[in-house]
Formats: C-alpha cells, sequence, structure tokens
C-alpha cells in the first residue's frame, strides 16, 4: 500500500518540477498527464484499501477530464506554434498587466 | 397693567356655512383661477392672455370683492353669536393623531380684512392695467398679482394655523416674485432675495410655533386651541407668543427683521402699493390679533410686542425723515405705522380692534398714497428723488388733491380717518404704560414731520425738475382708483361712530371690562393734535421755507447720516448674521475641500497605488501561475494538516 502512495508522490513531484522548469509546451503538456495520472493511482489504490468504488469511479471522471483536456490542450498548442513558430510557453506571455 | 385677567377670551366657535355662506370657498378660488389662466395658460393662448390679460386678471379680484361684500352683507344680518361660520372644504393630511383640514373660518375679522384685501386689491388692479400698460410682461404681472390675492386670502380664511401657513408662504413667494419682477435690474433682483431670506427667518418662528402647538394640543385648529388653551404653562404660550412674533417681525417688517422692506420698494409701484403697505405686512399683526387667545396668557410675550412695536415705530419714523426717494420714504412710513398697529395688538384687549381699525385706515391712505407717487413718478418720467419734484401741484392735480387726503389721513388731521385710529391707539397706550404712550405721541410727530416734508418737496417748494421733463396727469385707469382710496381715507373713520368696529370685533377678540383712563380722551386728543401741529409747524420751518437743494447735503449730523443709511439696519444685519455665517460657512467648506475630500481622495490614492504594484504579479508566464497555485495548494494542504493534528 504505502508503496503505491509513495510512487504516486514521485510521480507527482516529478510532473510539477516538469511542470515549473520546462519551457516546452509539449512537455509541459506531458507534465501535467503525468500529475493527474498520479492521482488516478492515488485513488485507486485508496479505493482498494477502503473496499469502496468511490476512488475508482473517479479516477475515471479524471481520465475523461484528461483525454478532453489533451483535445483542447493540444489544439491550443498547434494554434500558438503556427502564428508563432514556437512551442515555448514563456513566448506565449501577451496577457499581463 | 393687568386688566386682561378681567375680561374673558372668546372661543372660536364657528357654525358650519349654509346659504350664501357656501360661496366662501369662491373667494379664493377666484383669484387663484385667474393666477392659473395668466401663468399656466400661457403657452396655450399667449397671444390672446398678452392682450387680454390685465382684464382678466382684474375680473378675477373683483369678482373675489363683488362675493365678499356679498358675505359681509349676509353677516351684518346675522346675530352676534352666529358671526362665526366656518367651511371644512376637504381633508389636507392626517396621519397618525394629526389631522388637518383645509377649513375656512369666516368671522367679523377675516371679514374686514376680506374686504380690504379684494377691495384695495381691486383697485390697484385698476390701477396697474394704467402703470403697467408698456411693460412687455403684463401678463405675468397681473398673474402674479392674482396669486398674491389668492394667497393673502387663504392667510386670512384658514381655520388653522396650518392653512395660514400656506397662505403666510404663498404670500412670501408672490412678495419675491413681483419685487424681482423687473429681474433685469441687479438691484430688483438682490431685494428680491433679500426680501425672501429675511422672511425665512421669521418663517422659522412661524412654524416652530406650529410644531409646539402640535406637541401641545394636539391639534392646529384655532377653534380648538381657543377652547383649551388656558390648560398649557404660561410658560410654553409664552415661547408660542415669542414665535409668533418673530413670525410676525419677518413678515411685518419690525425689527430686527425690517430691513427688506425699504429695499423691497425696487418693485414696481402697484406692488408697493398692494404688498408693502397695505396687506402682506399687515399679515404680522393679523397673526398676533387672531392668536388673541394665546398672547391673552402670555403676559410676557404681549410685553415683548409692544416693545418691538414701540422700537419699530420709532425706527420707521426716524428713516422716513430722511429719505428722498418718496418711495422709501413711504416705506420708512409703512413700517413705523405696522409698528403702531403691532403696538396696539400687543396691548391686548383693548387694543386689539384699534389695531384692526388702524390697519383698515392705513391700507386706505398708504395704497392711496402708494399709488399717488407712482402717478408722481409716472409724470416724472420714473424719477424716485424727491429733490428732483417741487412744485407739482399744478402739473398733476388730481394726483395732488388725493395725495393731500392721504396726507391728512397719517398725520392725524382731526376728521380724517387716521384721526380716529391713531387717536385711539395712543389713548390706549397712555392708559397701559405711559412711557409706551408718550413714544407713540413722539411718533406722531414725527410722522406729521416726515410726511409734511414730504408733501412740501413733492407738491410745493420751487420747481427742480430734470431737463426735458413735462410732467402730465396720469390716465383716468389711474386716477379713479386715487379718487376712491381718497375718499375711503377720508371717511375710514365712520367705522368708529358708536364704537362700531370694537363691538363687531368683540366675538372675536372680546371686549373690553370698562374701566377708567388715566387721562380724558378729549385731552389726549388735544395732545396729540398739538403734537401733529408741532410736527407740521418743524417741516415748514425747515423745508418749507428754505430753498431745497438739488443734491442731498453731505455735511450733516451724524443723525441724519445714521436715517440716510436706514439706521445701519444693513450694518447690524451683516455683523450679526451675514459675516458669522459666511465664516462659518467658509471654515465648513474648508473642511471639506482638505478634510473631507482629502480622505476620500487619499483613501482612492493608496488603493490605486496598492493596485499599480498587485498587478505586476498578472506577468503573463504560465509558469509562475502556475508556482502560485502549487504555493497555494501546498498551504491549503499544510493547514489541513495543522488542523487535523492540533
Amino acid at each position: 500500500m504505502t508503496q503505491y502512495v509513495a510512487l504516486s508522490a514521485i510521480l507527482f513531484s516529478i510532473g510539477s518540477i516538469g511542470v515549473l522548469t520546462r519551457r516546452n509546451a509539449i512537455v509541459v503538456f506531458m507534465c501535467v498527464e503525468l500529475m493527474l495520472n498520479a492521482c488516478n493511482l492515488a485513488l485507486v489504490a485508496f479505493a482498494k484499501q477502503h473496499g469502496n468504488l468511490e476512488g475508482q469511479v473517479a479516477a475515471f471522471f479524471v481520465m475523461v477530464v484528461a483525454a478532453a483536456e489533451v483535445v483542447v490542450g493540444l489544439a491550443i498548442i498547434m494554434t500558438i506554434f503556427r502564428t508563432r513558430r514556437s512551442a515555448s510557453v514563456d513566448d506565449a506571455s501577451l496577457l499581463k498587466y | 397693567m393687568n386688566l386682561h385677567a378681567l375680561t374673558t377670551i372668546p372661543v372660536v366657535e364657528p357654525i358650519a356655512a349654509d346659504g350664501v355662506f357656501s360661496l366662501l370657498w369662491l373667494v379664493i378660488a377666484l383669484p387663484l383661477a385667474g393666477a392659473a389662466i395668466l401663468l399656466v395658460g400661457g403657452p396655450l393662448a399667449r397671444g390672446a392672455l398678452d392682450r387680454w390679460g390685465h382684464l382678466i386678471g382684474t375680473a378675477f379680484p373683483v369678482g373675489s370683492f363683488v362675493v365678499s361684500l356679498l358675505l359681509f352683507v349676509s353677516l351684518l344680518g346675522r346675530g352676534e353669536e352666529e358671526r362665526q361660520i366656518g367651511q371644512h372644504l376637504f381633508t389636507w393630511f392626517r396621519t397618525g393623531s394629526f389631522d388637518v383640514g383645509l377649513d375656512l373660518l369666516y368671522d367679523p375679522l377675516s371679514s374686514l380684512f376680506l374686504l380690504l384685501i379684494t377691495g384695495v386689491g381691486s383697485l390697484i388692479h385698476v390701477y396697474s392695467i394704467g402703470y403697467m400698460e408698456h411693460d412687455p410682461r403684463r401678463r405675468r404681472f397681473f398673474g402674479y398679482l392674482n396669486l398674491f390675492v389668492a394667497a393673502m386670502l387663504m392667510l386670512v380664511l384658514s381655520a388653522n394655523y396650518v392653512g395660514l401657513f400656506l397662505g403666510w408662504e404663498g404670500v412670501g413667494l408672490a412678495s419675491y416674485l413681483l419685487i424681482g419682477f423687473w429681474q433685469h435690474k441687479h438691484s430688483a433682483a438682490a431685494a428680491a432675495k433679500k426680501a425672501f431670506v429675511i422672511n425665512r427667518v421669521g418663517d422659522v418662528g412661524l412654524s416652530l410655533a406650529i410644531a409646539l402647538l402640535f406637541v401641545t394640543f394636539g391639534t392646529s385648529s384655532f377653534a380648538e386651541i381657543s377652547a383649551v388653551s388656558g390648560d398649557a404653562s404660561e410658560s410654553t404660550l409664552t415661547v408660542v407668543g415669542v414665535l409668533l412674533l418673530l413670525a410676525a417681525c419677518g413678515k411685518s417688517a419690525q425689527v430686527p427683521l425690517q430691513a427688506w422692506l425699504l429695499d423691497a420698494m425696487e418693485g414696481p409701484t402697484p406692488v408697493s402699493a398692494l404688498i408693502h403697505a397695505a396687506t402682506m405686512v399687515t399679515a404680522g399683526v393679523y397673526l398676533v390679533v387672531r392668536s388673541n387667545f394665546i398672547f391673552e396668557l402670555a403676559p410676557h410675550a404681549q410685553t415683548a410686542v409692544v416693545v418691538v412695536a414701540t422700537v419699530t415705530l420709532l425706527w420707521g419714523a426716524v428713516i422716513g425723515c430722511a429719505k428722498d426717494d418718496i418711495k422709501k420714504a413711504l416705506a420708512g412710513s409703512t413700517m413705523s405705522q405696522i409698528g403702531y398697529m403691532m403696538l396696539a395688538a400687543g396691548l391686548g384687549v383693548a387694543g386689539y380692534p384699534f389695531a384692526i381699525f388702524h390697519l383698515l385706515t392705513h391700507g386706505f391712505f398708504k395704497a392711496n398714497m402708494f399709488l399717488g407717487a407712482g402717478s408722481v413718478m409716472h409724470a416724472m418720467d420714473d424719477d424716485v428723488d424727491m429733490r428732483h419734484y417741487g412744485a407739482l401741484q399744478k402739473a398733476v392735480p388730481v394726483t395732488f388733491l388725493t395725495f393731500a387726503m392721504g396726507y391728512l389721513a397719517i398725520i392725524g388731521f382731526p376728521g380724517f380717518s387716521g384721526f380716529w385710529s391713531k387717536d385711539k391707539i395712543i389713548e390706549t397706550a397712555l392708559a397701559d404704560n405711559w412711557l409706551v404712550g408718550l413714544c407713540a405721541l413722539l411718533g406722531a410727530g414725527v410722522t406729521a414731520f416726515y410726511m409734511t416734508r414730504l408733501m412740501l418737496m413733492t407738491f410745493f417748494t420751487d420747481r427742480r425738475w430734470a431737463e426735458g421733463v413735462h410732467p402730465h396727469e396720469s390716465p383716468k385707469v389711474m386716477t379713479v382708483p386715487l379718487i376712491v382710496l381718497a375718499a375711503l381715507s377720508v371717511l375710514g373713520g365712520v367705522l368708529l361712530i358708536g364704537d362700531w368696529i370694537v363691538t363687531w370685533l368683540a366675538p372675536v377678540v372680546g371686549e373690553e371690562a370698562h374701566h377708567e383712563p388715566p387721562l380724558a380722551p378729549i385731552v389726549v386728543t388735544l395732545i396729540t393734535v398739538g403734537v401733529v401741529a408741532v410736527g407740521v409747524a418743524v417741516a415748514w420751518f425747515t423745508i418749507g421755507a428754505r430753498r431745497v437743494p438739488r443734491e442731498a447735503p453731505q455735511d450733516v449730523s451724524f443723525v441724519t447720516r445714521a436715517a440716510r443709511s436706514d439706521l445701519y439696519g444693513d450694518a447690524i444685519n451683516e455683523g450679526i448674521a451675514v459675516a458669522p455665517g459666511r465664516r462659518l460657512v467658509g471654515g465648513l467648506a474648508t473642511l471639506d475641500r482638505h478634510g473631507v475630500d482629502g480622505a476620500v481622495e487619499g483613501g482612492a490614492l493608496a488603493v490605486m497605488g496598492l493596485s499599480g504594484q498587485l498587478r505586476r504579479v498578472q506577468n503573463g508566464f504560465v509558469r509562475s501561475y502556475a508556482l502560485s497555485i502549487l504555493v497555494g495548494v501546498l498551504l491549503v494542504v499544510l493547514a489541513l494538516l495543522a488542523v487535523n493534528y492540533s
């Protein structure tokens, strides 16, 4: 049990560090997916421990949302890349004060 | 002094109006309709109203006069107990225990006022047809005059203080509009404002008095208060009395609220005659006489009335002596004569009938003289300076003769109306208090002096006309009202035959218990006539027998200089009220600008600066947003943990 949670925490940390440090939008996107899946792992693990289905149901919801997010997110990244010839998230910083 | 205790205060017990008396409301409604047609109807039929407005505006007050006369004759035919008639028109407002109706009260007192207002008012309307003939805004002028007449009638016909207040404010408004009628003149606009503001000071007194009466008696109706006024403490009634006196001072131009009357002469002359001589300024006297059930029970308030009145009658007379402007001299005289009326009203039951008597005779002769002065100005191309007149008796014979009737009446020439009324007041004053009586006597002498001076400078002495002035008599439409008023000035004394006016007013103001005067009336009369003769003689020797300079001499005594500047009335107002008020307002403005505005604007600036710094957080970098989200989540988790494990 502990191993599952530990793995989940490690995956989440890798994901979050990736989001904060990498500039490439695709990589950032993959890191976000990594964080989501770390959460899924934790949810399923806890659901198994408590012996009910709620955690697993929540994991399915996260998957659905992640799928939708991939669709929208990749579309946005594609558009940005087409207009700016760059996939760097720091370049898309026009929406500010 | 304590004659009042012997007499009982009559209770007002109006009986319902029936027969001809149900027309009572028409007296007010007619001039009000006239005002509405002339003022509101302008946009609908401007051409027709501009052409015929003056005739419409005159027809309504005349109609009102006819109704008043009809009512008066009917009232004469009734028994003494049935002479108070009430008419309930509608409930004005009712909240909780407040119940104010628009009620009218027709009794011997208001019957006389009705005749004076509508009678003299109609004559002045007729006169104005001639006087205002060439004024482009004649329709509006007649509209305002009608509005004034309606308001004044409301004032004297109301059966409660709230209705009286409605009329009171109405005449104040009409007075403002008419003083400032020639608003293109800066002085007229300023005078109108001055009159309005000073009158507001008096109105504060009246509204406070009404509120206090509501609190004390739970009603504002004359009938109900007069029945229970004895139940209230004397101190309450004294306060009410003094507040009513303040109101009367404002409207009747008594010291210390007298300063507006002289400036009010900026209005057209018929206005001066109607409002500032014959009717509106007597509203204060009416108020005191009508509130007799309060003043009779508050001797201190009565004393205050007497003091104010005595000061005013001398104050006005002194001003009248030094003015070269014919209208201002007459205005000073008006102030002084109203002082006489107030004096009589302050003397209680013994004086009330004579206050009203003098009010009526003064209404006749002062309206006569003001209109006469208007006629002279008309002849002299609107010059008002008496130093430019002289030797006019041949040029304007009708005006001269009618003016002379008014003159003889005001100085109290034996047989003329003013003789009877003023003599009675002096007699009553002497019986009450010798000092007040002597002041009244002195006032009569000064009156004789300044009126003779006015008469001599205008109609006699040598010609001092300006170049190119060709005096001519006014048209018939102006001289006929003068003749009627002159006749009334001569014959006004008939009201005193057999003490008719005393008996007539007795149901309203009470009748004095008989007492022995300290001086026989004939002695008082002789002394008065003697003092008047001295006044006339002094005027003759100082003015009539010398050359009158065309320019007012500057090397004059201190007294003359003081009187020329209205006994420093304006300076006193400036020092006591205006300058401190201005300083207070200035201080408040500074506080507002620097204190309040500073706090508000400073706060806004601080918020602006703070937000200017805060917006730097929105730097557009997605990763920095992600970091703040992460930090936030961590903080929330830590907080949850801290709560769970503490």
